[in-house]
């Protein structure tokens, strides 16, 4: 792989582009492997990019469906984040939020992350209590979170409304300046580069249709729309079709799977500074780099599998943003669409070993995954690697519904997250 | 938005007036106290997140606000038939047969 860097920008610009490289080869198919990920999003392909890297398993498939990164990973609001409560999730985010940062120089590819800040609002005492309450866990947690005055929240977003008259007073705002963005598509086909680069082999329209189990019911490897492949561990990286994945393996999962819908409007100059959240009246929104407004809303409330949601719930979010930042009345929108989240009971994720041997899962994500895509992928190959959790996600079992040791973020923040 | 029928009504109304309940035909022990922590996990937070035909509850909220059930497949997310509470899942084979014929004639 021939890295990018400024100096490789400009002897391509002297010779009109022709030195570019395929970004990672079409490799044919090998009838085993070592690891097995099933799902190439960003979890995905991170997951077989720390397999290479930190654990020296090379011999690895990404297997893929449809194309690269077209699920979840980009259908996402693109929000970086952790300023999750539990001790749990401060670990296993924050530690996401600390490879985000050194990300781009470790692929050699720009992921575009930029650290702009993200600012939960407070409208009403019930929020304000939370908040102060989760500023104050975060902190003791080393996760940056400060809170902030309506006045100090307006200086540092200021198309926010804060007139007393507003239908959703601003009573405040929790302030993480280490959360941001980063360009989705980018973090897949950052990672698909470099996990190819170190010999993964990355195969799309490659849909996994059964997995075999062996004599003592260890899996044996996976039945595809291209033939057997075999595999001594497999790990489960399909999102919203995780329950369909693993069923194929006779294991029932405690999820289930929502339509999540955003929307982005026409591309306008660069006039929103930061993330802004608003749980109470659920409304997400920040600019992209390309101008664009991103506007997140939420699930709808049946279970579905059809990457479609309704259009009420797109307006009731709209309707929300509108009444808190004014100017943005007479936006129009361009493009919505919806993913298909899988949600746990308690809104934590399951990173972890089943009850089939060398049968592996990450999954239950659900409203907000790709914060975590790095920290996610380097704990879970960990995980498959070592046949043992990594420290931060001991605690993300399945088990946990039966011992009852929740992670109940669900309660914490009072709404899908 | 979704178009639900509901069987007291017996009328189509639009989505924004249900609150989907979850899986349908969940059976609550009589026997809590006796029921295993594997059982009450089964019981309370596993579910068969059905891709294809899926039964749920249903409950019409701003209409007469009684619970009913439906069958509706996951991925075209069209209803095949909605029952009351309390009836046993209906069979299938004869309403996909119905569908069929009426979109022929």
């Amino acid at each position: 792989m021939r890295r990018f860097s400024g100096f490789a920008v400009a002897r391509e610009a002297m010779r009109a582009h022709k030195g570019w490289e395929k970004q990672w080869d079409n490799p044919e198919l090998k009838s085993s492997y070592d690891v097995i990920i099933i799902g190439a999003g960003g979890h995905g392909l991170a997951t077989a990019y720390y397999l290479a890297k930190e654990h020296g398993i090379t011999n690895v498939a990404v297997l893929e469906k449809g194309w690269l990164g077209g699920g979840n990973t980009g259908r996402n609001t693109t929000i970086i984040r952790s300023n999750y409560l539990f001790d749990e999730s401060a670990g296993l985010y924050n530690h996401a939020v600390k490879l985000w940062e050194g990300l781009s120089q470790d692929l050699n590819y720009n992921v575009m992350f930029s650290q702009r800040g993200v600012m939960m609002m407070a409208h009403n005492v019930h929020d304000v209590q939370v908040f102060k309450r989760h500023v104050h866990a975060n902190r003791l947690n080393g996760v940056d979170n400060e809170w902030l005055t309506p006045e100090q929240a307006k200086e540092y977003c200021p198309p926010l409304d804060i007139s007393k008259s507003a239908r959703y007073p601003v009573r405040g705002a929790a302030l993480q300046r280490k959360g941001g963005t980063a360009r989705h598509d980018a973090v897949a086909w950052g990672y698909a580069r470099a996990a190819a680069a170190r010999g993964v082999h990355i195969v799309q329209n490659c849909e996994v249709k059964g997995i075999r189990r062996g004599a003592s019911g260890e899996v044996t490897g996976v039945e595809t729309s291209r033939g057997f492949i075999g595999a001594k561990k497999v790990g489960v990286v399909a999102a919203g079709n995780t329950s369909h994945v693993m069923q194929m393996a006779d294991v029932q999962m405690p999820l289930e799977s929502y339509p999540l819908q955003a929307l982005v409007s026409e591309p306008v100059k660069p006039c929103f500074p930061c993330v802004v959240m608003s749980n109470t009246v659920h409304a997400y929104i920040s600019q992209s780099d390309k101008g664009e407004l991103v506007i997140g809303a939420g699930t709808d409330q049946y279970t579905s599998y059809s990457q479609t949601g309704g259009l009420h719930v797109i307006q009731h979010t709209l309707d929300a943003i509108c009444e808190i930042f004014p100017i943005f009345s007479r936006m129009k929108m361009l493009r919505s669409w919806g993913g298909i989240v899988d949600v746990t009971p308690d809104r934590s994720p399951i990173i972890a070993q089943t009850p089939v041997e060398g049968l592996y899962v990450n999954c239950g994500w659900g409203t907000g995954g790709f914060k975590a895509t790095p920290g996610s992928g380097h704990v879970f190959a960990h995980t498959i690697a070592n046949a043992a959790p990594h420290k931060f996600n001991e605690g993300y079992t399945m088990e946990r519904f039966t011992s009852g040791r929740l992670i109940d973020e669900a309660a914490a923040a009072a709404v899908s997250h | 938005m979704l178009l639900i029928h509901c069987p007291y009504c017996a009328e189509e109304r639009p989505e924004t007036e249900f609150a989907h309940a979850g899986e349908a035909h969940i059976e609550r022990s009589t026997q809590m106290g006796e029921l295993t922590d594997e059982g009450f996990a089964n019981f309370f937070f596993y579910r068969d997140n059905t891709k294809g035909i899926t039964y749920e509850r249903w409950r019409h909220i701003h209409g007469c606000g009684r619970f009913f059930n439906a069958a509706r497949d996951t991925v075209s997310d069209k209803f095949l038939v909605t029952y009351k509470a309390g009836e046993p899942k209906p069979d299938l084979s004869e309403i996909d047969n119905q569908t069929k014929a009426g979109a022929k004639s």
